[in-house]
């Protein structure tokens, strides 16, 4: 069954580490839907956060190859456990004054903020998961996007676990 | 018939010398650290980038160096060395064009899982990144075919990354290793104390297996009425013919070795199957589709021995034993997994494990197969056969000669037709089918195993790719006999052309191929030529009198075919037989 799949990959923080992870699931046919790289709580260590779908085999064999590159130290199946996935988007968007409040409407409901006002556009700075991020760009777009950046999807399990 | 090596000074000699800590420069480092390696031979070309390197190693007599004449001759040559040795094979080569050459034998390396070190200059690292004259970001280019790779920052980082590559290289499941080195590091000045520990974390190969694995798989041995075992070259890799052979004496289950497993278990015994597969025997592939239980033992499923693969062993629980825990399911759903070091595993397992006895039926029904249908071709009097002269080329050497191979028909008749009762004795390219790759293999065996006759099969195709390693053949009188099966033609391809394409011969006709007796002889090298059994074996006997290297073409047949066949898309039971039936 395909699912989409929230891995976390901690991996020495070497030049060219993100070059092999990546390079690795273009090769081998794994789709990326998203990367996120930063540091951890490690010095030395990275941790990046890929979303990907698959069924469970080729989750499976993602593990398996990455655990094969020897700059990876731990792979996490996230969406295996209870998880907190975030990621931030900035949309710019038009907005001419008539349009202002009811823009200012949406950002409201949705616990967005606007980071930044034009003479004829607002920048948006929205922070959820990625349905939320989704329907926030939904609501965006009859008023006209000139803009939109993703950071893709950062993740940790809920709770004590590690 | 020993090839000639340096005057080397005694092993304690150079040890003691080389261990004391002592300010140097990243070339006398790089040179200190392969000899503490027990690096006895490298491979290699200079250039620009790695002249500091190459100047430490004037007058240096620690190792030997070969300078072959291509980049890919020194990689290929480093490859068969590991092949034949079980130590790790090193090339050098310079940055940029000297790095790229290196790329075909770096991938060859990785899909057969053979230990290598790569040595690359690289441009100095001030210039890194600015398309410096003959820069190539090889890191980048080989990171989908290399195990790892080092680009090198400081030449005090040098002892460790140089003994963690080793590590690397040979442990676990084996592999090619790359280490890139700017000219600045390799003339910087650094303390240098050897570094006899490794501490790589997140690298720790599962050596051991799970016991109660290995008890599934004895229970399921107990109940096996067609059981059978398929080893590979991991067999070979891990060291574990010993043990392999007394698992399936124990076990009395009938054996099938991959291509490159060949040797990993005697090929005169009668629990041998012959090579499954392809251009595998008829008993090895039909059993394969029987079974109601197969044991993988270190092969790795590949298209080339599995067939179509939906229907391929339908009937079987599968066992699949892999020191690298991604082949196992990856292409073959695995009732039994597990992971660990060949060795171990079977290890483990002849302390308990019983005789099949369910399985007397199918023993008896598998020999009497091998014997109803063994490889076979239609001889001839007028023609040499090549199937011929690999049997001839068996006899007159009694089955003891190190052989490698080129890629093509040649190299499925050779497997096909000479029978290997040693490991380390077949080298050939399996996993990427590198032409190019057979006789400056050979040298690298040769120069592993200065007693052994080491024979070199190769196609008149293959044979002019990487043909100028005869030099270094004749300049260091590396008694390499090496063997040319000249049909004329790129005889695979032209064989693929007659079956699958309907004779539409495109583009196989070598005409204009030199007279491979005058080229050997403009090498200096000793040229045979014969293209009737008798002259065949009088050449061959005066050959292998000659005590240096000697080419010796084969001119046969040209239309002669490899078969049993599989054409892709079949299952493995679906052989062409050819017209010997
Ligand atoms: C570097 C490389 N190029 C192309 C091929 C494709 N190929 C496989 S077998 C073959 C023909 C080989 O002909 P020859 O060396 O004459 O050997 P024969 O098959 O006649 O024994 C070719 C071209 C290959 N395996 N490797």
């Amino acid at each position: 069954m395909m699912k989409r799949h929230t891995v976390a990959v901690l991996v020495n923080d070497q030049p060219g580490v993100l070059q092999r992870v990546s390079g690795l699931f273009g090769r081998r046919g794994f789709n990326i839907e998203s990367i996120t790289v930063g540091t951890s709580e490690e010095t030395g260590l990275s941790r990046m956060v890929i979303v990907t779908t698959g069924d469970d085999k080729m989750l499976e064999q993602v593990t398996k190859q990455l655990y094969k590159l020897i700059d990876v130290i731990k792979v996490v199946d996230l969406s295996a456990n209870p998880m907190v996935g975030r990621e931030l988007a900035l949309i710019k968007v038009n907005a001419d004054p008539g349009a202002r409040p009811e823009i200012l409407g949406v950002v409201e409901t949705f616990r967005a903020a606007v980071v930044d006002i034009g003479t004829t556009s607002l920048m948006v700075q929205v922070v959820g998961d990625t349905d939320k991020i989704d329907a926030m760009i939904e609501l965006m777009k009859p008023y006209g996007i000139r803009e939109l950046s993703r950071t893709g999807v950062t993740a940790m399990v809920r709770g004590n676990a590690r | 018939m020993v090839a000639q090596h340096a005057t080397l000074r005694s092993k304690e000699e150079i040890m003691e010398s080389l261990r004391k800590p002592e300010v140097i420069t990243g070339s006398e480092i790089l040179l200190r650290s392969l000899v503490l390696e027990d690096v006895e031979c490298v491979f290699g070309y200079p250039g620009g980038a790695v002249l500091y390197i190459y100047d430490a190693m004037h007058g240096f007599s620690d190792f030997q160096h070969l300078l072959t004449r291509h980049e890919q001759g020194a990689i290929h040559a480093a490859d068969g060395y590991a092949r034949a040795s079980g130590k790790v094979g090193v090339c050098i080569a310079t940055s940029g064009p000297g790095a790229t050459n290196l790329v075909t034998g770096i991938a060859t390396a990785y899909m057969d899982s053979v230990p290598l070190v790569v040595i690359t200059g690289n441009v100095a690292t001030t210039l890194i990144g600015t398309d410096a004259f003959q820069e190539a970001d090889i890191t980048g280019i080989t990171m989908p075919i290399t195990k790892h790779s080092y680009l090198v920052r400081k030449a005090a980082d040098l002892p460790r990354i140089i003994h963690e590559a080793f590590h690397i290289a040979n442990t676990g499941r084996k592999g090619p290793v790359l280490i890139d080195i700017p000219k600045d590091v390799s003339a910087e000045l650094a303390l240098f104390e050897p570094v006899t520990e490794v501490s790589i974390r997140g690298y720790n190969p599962t050596v051991t297996p799970n016991k109660l694995q290995v008890d599934k798989m004895l229970k399921a041995i107990t109940e096996a009425e067609r059981p059978i075992v398929l080893a590979g070259g991991g067999v070979v890799y891990s060291g574990a013919h010993e043990e392999l052979f007394e698992f399936i004496k124990k076990s009395g289950i009938p054996i099938t070795t991959t291509l490159l497993g060949l040797g990993a278990f005697p090929s005169g015994e009668e629990l041998w199957l012959g090579m499954p597969g392809m251009h595998g025997t008829y008993t090895a592939n039909t059993s394969i589709q029987e079974a109601d239980l197969l044991i993988n033992i270190g092969a790795r499923f590949d298209d080339r021995v599995t067939g179509k693969l939906s229907g391929f062993a339908p009937k079987a629980k599968i066992v699949h034993i892999d020191i690298d825990p991604a082949e196992i399911g990856k292409n073959v759903p695995t009732d039994i997994p597990i992971v660990g070091d060949v060795k171990s595993v079977l290890q483990m397992a002849n302390k308990e494990v019983k005789y099949a006895e369910k399985a007397d039926a199918w023993r008896a029904q598998l020999a009497a197969s091998c014997k109803e249908k063994p490889y076979k071709y239609n001889d001839s009097e007028d023609e040499l056969k090549p199937q011929w002269v690999i049997e001839m080329l068996y006899e007159e050497t009694n089955g003891e000669a190190i052989v490698t191979t080129d890629v093509g028909q040649h190299q499925m008749w050779a497997a096909q037709y000479y029978k290997f009762n040693k490991p380390r004795s077949w080298v050939t390219s399996g996993g990427l089918g590198t032409m190019g790759f057979g006789f400056p293999s050979a040298i690298g065996a040769q120069m592993a195993n200065q007693d052994r006759l080491v024979i070199s099969i190769n196609g008149d195709g293959g044979m002019q790719m990487c043909a100028q390693e005869l030099a270094i053949c004749a300049i260091n009188n590396i008694p390499v006999k090496v063997v040319i099966i000249n049909n004329q033609v790129l005889g695979m391809v032209r064989q693929w052309q007659e079956l699958i394409y309907d004779n539409r011969y495109s583009h196989i006709d070598l005409s204009g191929s030199p007279d491979f007796v005058k080229l050997a002889e403009a090498y200096g090298v000793r040229g045979f030529r014969a293209s009737n059994k008798e002259d065949a074996r009088a050449v061959w006997q005066e050959a292998m009198n000659h005590p240096g290297p000697a080419v010796v073409e084969f001119v046969v047949r040209k239309h002669e075919n490899v078969y049993p066949m599989v054409t892709q898309g079949s299952t493995i039971d679906q052989m062409l037989m050819g017209d010997t039936e």
